[in-house]
């Protein structure tokens, strides 16, 4: 967080952002089990995929070339996936809709916190219900004999940076959304991302031009982080795929500073 | 700052969206403890001035002071020290009546006790004790304008600003707002609302601005602003339908002035009853007379050739 202190660009918000992360946990006292199904969904796709089309692949080669079980070579991906769906709804549709129908931001704007105190918290609560579902995830992880090394418990963080990354690009996104149809093109670029970012087969099975596409991409470095994290061999990649994160997330922060009293105050 | 120094002090305040201007360059102040309206219909601008206030709606020209502060520079402290009940109600479904308070009272930043302390006394005064623990939807429209103006009550606010506090209430619940808004005022609390009920206007400001077009019009006290731009009284001639198109003239002369309306015919003047005898007299046969006291309504139909209500 010192980059936030050095480079004032990225400063905006205080610390009355916390207050949106107490209404939301008031809210979900109501509603608890809303908060369980994000941690049901990268489950159930282990399940089905991980274990079910596992035993139909066998083992494969995983980071540093040693064997792996197919399902801990897709369960990271599977949490990496998971924390950019969680944070692209979040910051996309949710945000959408409580700046435009819900009119939930607009009363709290009537108070002294400010539209950057309410993405920051809204932010922040995203981050925070991503990181619940991460050591839930990991837990069934143990469960099913997954774990190698201990350096898994990395995947932790970088569930996270993953979150914030994709969180403040959806959030600056989202502040150039006209009507809902516009939101169709995030689909387009979401699933795409899901699908081939070495989620659920090496990227080397594709063409040379298609890889060198794939690695641009920011899901390709979320999903090797994770895995990579999670079996224990950590190299020069791990920091080019950390570095990648932070800066998308600090432009998407960078953007949506400069965009928020303009989406919100009319 | 000192008594005598306005609360509020516009000069010149305008608001564009692009190329339209809701708020054209007005100018108005709000002493301490006064109950002071923006009167007008609907577009006139009143809600723009009133975001403008509330330091939710950047002002495009003009100056405007509050509580003397800046908006521009001090919106956050300038908020911290008002109640805002908006048009349409923004109450947190997703939380109960009581929650709705309690986490409001959280974002000014008061201490979770104290929010808690407050939620049930405002509960006690809006009427809502017994409700505090439902949600918020199945709430009656009056339930929820009450709620929102004990929401805005819990940063214990030197202004309140209320933007169409009673529309769309029935009767009761109207004046069951209003009986709550009469007592805050009597508490000194300074009160700015919006309305296009010139009933409510009457009943609750002391002092109002007419609005019409995105500019103030006319100012004054109710009274004030009856005697400078109405007669005493008026008097309401309705006739058959088809009658009223065949009278052209003929009311020429009657009273101080007349105004005809789709519906009727007004005729101002001080003796009304006299325009009632006249009238008969040159033979005219109105379905129903009715002699009544001038109102804001007169008031702004003068100013502006048009009702408040269309």
């Amino acid at each position: 967080m010192t980059a936030l202190r050095i480079t004032p660009m990225f400063a905006f918000g205080s610390r009355r952002a916390l207050r949106m992360v107490e209404r939301n946990l008031l809210v979900y006292k109501h509603q608890w089990l809303g908060l369980l199904s994000g941690f049901f969904e990268p489950f159930f796709y282990l399940l089905s995929i991980g274990f079910g089309l596992g035993r139909l692949v066998g083992d494969v080669a995983g980071p540093g070339g040693q064997t792996i079980p197919y399902a801990l070579f897709v369960a990271p991906a599977l949490l990496a996936a998971s924390a950019m769906n969680g944070a692209v709804v979040e910051s996309t549709f949710n945000f959408f809709f409580k700046l435009n129908y819900d009119k939930t931001f607009a009363s709290i704007l009537t108070t002294p916190m400010s539209p950057a105190d309410i993405s920051l918290g809204e932010l922040a609560w995203a981050l925070m219900r991503g990181a619940i579902y991460t050591v839930g995830f990991l837990g069934v992880m143990v469960v099913f004999g997954l774990v190698r090394s201990p350096l898994i418990l990395l995947t932790v963080p970088g569930a996270l940076l993953i979150g914030f990354a994709f969180a403040t690009v959806g959030m600056a996104a989202t502040s150039f959304m006209r009507t809902w149809q516009d939101f169709d093109l995030i689909q387009l670029v979401i699933l795409p991302l899901f699908l081939f970012s070495g989620t659920f087969f090496p990227i080397d099975a594709m063409p040379e031009g298609v890889r060198l596409l794939i690695q641009l991409t920011p899901l390709y470095h979320g999903v090797d982080l994770l895995r990579t994290l999670s079996v224990g061999v950590v190299g020069p990649d791990t920091l080019v795929h950390v570095a990648y994160l932070t800066v998308m997330g600090l432009l998407g922060l960078a953007v949506v500073s400069r965009r928020l009293d303009k989406l919100l105050l009319k | 700052m000192d008594d005598a120094a306005p609360l509020i002090l516009a000069r010149h305040l305008t608001k564009r969206f692009g190329a339209f201007t809701a708020v054209d360059g007005v100018d108005f102040e709000v002493a301490p403890g006064e109950a002071f309206g923006f009167l007008g219909p609907n577009g006139a601008g009143k809600t723009s001035t009133m975001r403008m206030i509330g330091c939710t709606s950047p002002i495009s020209d003009g100056e405007l002071t509050i509580l003397g502060m800046d908006p521009r520079r001090q919106g956050a402290d300038i908020r911290a020290r008002l109640g805002v009940v908006p048009q349409h109600d923004t109450l947190d479904n997703e939380l109960t009546v009581r929650e709705n308070l309690i986490i409001y009272g959280r974002y000014f930043g008061l201490p979770r006790a104290e929010c808690q302390r407050r939620a049930d006394e405002l509960l006690e005064f809006v009427q809502l004790s017994d409700r505090g623990k439902d949600l918020v939807e199945p709430l009656s429209g009056g339930m929820k304008r009450r709620l929102t103006i004990a929401r805005s009550l819990i940063n214990e606010p030197d202004v309140m600003l209320l933007d169409e506090p009673t529309t769309g209430l029935d009767p009761q619940a109207r004046h069951l707002v209003w009986d709550r808004l009469y007592r805050l005022k009597q508490r000194g609390v300074t009160l700015v609302l919006t309305t296009h009920y010139m009933d409510e206007a009457e009943q609750l400001c002391d002092r109002l601005v007419v609005m019409d077009k995105a500019k103030i019009v006319a100012e004054g006290s109710p009274r004030q602003l009856i005697e400078r731009y109405s007669t005493k009284e008026v008097a309401e001639f309705r006739f058959p339908a088809g009658v009223q198109e065949t009278l052209d003239g003929q009311f020429d002369g009657l009273g101080d002035r007349i105004e005809r309306l789709p519906d009727r015919v007004l005729a101002y003047a001080d003796d009304g009853e006299a325009v009632v005898i006249a009238a008969r007299d040159r033979g005219l046969h109105p379905e129903t007379v009715l002699v009544r006291r001038s109102t804001l309504e007169d008031v702004f139909l003068r100013l502006t050739g048009r009702s408040l209500i269309e």
